[in-house]
């Protein structure tokens, strides 16, 4: 079953002109965004995108512009808290106290 | 236990001379000791400090020409890696991700470009292999940049399956992953296995529950012996431990089949449903509806579940940083709404109209 979360709420953007078809925003997305269409890339999901940041930091050309950050409650409010960006405590040696399940 | 820090933890094996110098050999055989410690992570007991040493090692009998795989110094994905790769012969280059899971990692940075460089130059990977290639797993993209480690060492990253158990297919298909070898899922396995773990977290918030009632029922009970304070206490505790029960175990097992997208919504509708029951069952059992006893349990457990349910975002592999800011707009002040509504009634119910 495919799990849909919540419409058009990401902030991912795509410079066509830009793409030069290399194909790696197609490998790197967890759950399919983007497919090959005469030889360009093309959205075909996009709520589907989590915002994980996979596509741009891999797109060598810059076509692909996205707000990246972990879809995680704890890390949001743990921010909030910090005045820092949502990060994922995930208990390392930088933060204590936040052990979220995040990072199962 | 056994120093993971200093090992593998996997069974000691000898070193493989390289051109690039010794490297350690682990096998891609399961120990009962791995899988203790597997089962104690799923748990949450050693889970911040289950570690592999970062750098290379010699997966079974690796020449030369063999695949090198890129994993995260957390021993269970590291593990998960050999385990999949049973008979063939690799070189595992671990990243310090400070004992982190490859996705969690990469999405914080830590499993990302420059460690990446930087672990190759130190393996003096260049000297060990007689090819430009590395494999990276696909999860870790959200923290590596394919071009620029080329850029830096000379080799290209191939990015591999999400899933390590793809990694022999993602071979034998001459490195190429199919459509399903990409994607993520979330699946009802994948939804169990996180059980424990959201139970476990959610302890010591049943215990400043409970703490709570108590204190309500010392008040109420000044006079009483502290057994009968402790028997009404329990049974008060009763729709909060179902609540807990729901939000950790129940609901994410639920997920896909529960109305709504916002994993508030889907929580709220579900302790809800758990508060009806809890009314049932105590009509059954009392003969009456009374608001005292069911009033604050009907406003505290939904937004106590939707509250967790909320917060097993960073658990799913679905949800968008927008989604959950979107989401938390509007929950978290129905939640504190709910949760002061419920404290008065609970205290009205207890103190002033008992």
């Amino acid at each position: 079953m495919q799990l849909t979360y919540l419409k058009n709420v990401t902030t991912l953007q795509y410079n066509e002109e830009r793409c030069t078809g290399c194909r790696m925003c197609t490998m790197v997305c967890p759950h399919g965004v983007f497919i090959m269409e005469n030889k360009k890339a093309q959205i075909t999901n996009k709520d589907q995108c989590m915002e994980c940041g996979a596509c741009m930091k891999n797109c060598a050309w810059d076509a692909i512009q996205v707000k990246a950050g972990v879809g995680c409650a704890a890390a949001i409010i743990w921010g909030r808290i910090r005045g820092t960006e949502p990060v994922c405590g995930c208990g390392d040696d930088s933060s204590s106290g936040n052990s979220s399940s995040c990072c199962g | 236990m056994n120093n993971q820090q200093n090992s593998c933890g996997c069974k000691p094996g000898k070193y493989i001379i390289t051109a690039g110098g010794p490297v350690k050999r682990v096998s891609s055989v399961f120990t009962a000791q791995d899988r203790w410690g597997a089962l104690k992570v799923r748990i949450d007991i050693n889970r911040n400090n289950y570690r592999v040493t970062p750098g290379l090692y010699a997966l079974n009998n690796p020449d030369e020409t063999s695949p090198v795989f890129i994993s995260a110094n957390y021993k269970l994905s590291f593990d998960v890696l050999r385990k999949s790769l049973a008979g063939i012969n690799g070189w595992i280059l671990v990243l310090d991700t400070k004992g982190i899971n490859v996705w969690c990692a990469a999405g914080k940075g830590t499993f990302g470009t420059e460690e990446l460089i930087k672990q190759i130059k130190q393996a003096e990977l260049a000297d060990v292999v007689n090819h430009k290639q590395v494999i990276v797993p696909q999860l870790g993209a959200p923290g590596v940049a394919a071009h620029t480690v080329k850029a830096a060492t000379g080799f290209s990253v191939v990015y591999g399956p999400v899933r390590a158990a793809d990694l022999p297919a993602f071979l034998a298909a001459g490195n190429k992953a199919d459509t399903a070898m990409r994607k993520v899922q979330f699946t009802l396995r994948d939804r169990f296995v996180l059980t424990p773990m959201e139970f476990v977290g959610a302890i010591r918030f049943m215990a400043i529950f409970f703490g709570i009632l108590l204190a309500i029922q010392i008040i109420r009970g000044w006079n009483d012996p502290f057994s009968a304070v402790l028997f009404s206490s329990l049974i008060s505790f009763i729709p909060y431990a179902g609540a807990f029960i729901t939000a950790t175990i129940l609901f994410p097992l639920l997920l896909p089949i529960l109305p709504g997208r916002a994993f508030a919504l889907k929580g709220w509708i579900l302790g809800l449903l758990w508060a009806g029951v809890y009314s049932g069952l105590y009509y059954l059992s009392a003969g009456t509806i009374e608001w005292q006893p069911l009033l604050p349990v009907i406003l505290i457990a939904p937004a106590l579940v939707a509250f967790i349910t909320l917060n097993f975002t960073g658990a799913s592999t679905y949800t968008s940083l927008s989604g959950v800011v979107k989401e938390m707009q509007y929950a978290v002040p129905a939640v504190i709404i709910a949760a002061i509504c419920g404290a008065v009634s609970l205290i009205l119910g207890q103190f002033v109209f008992a």
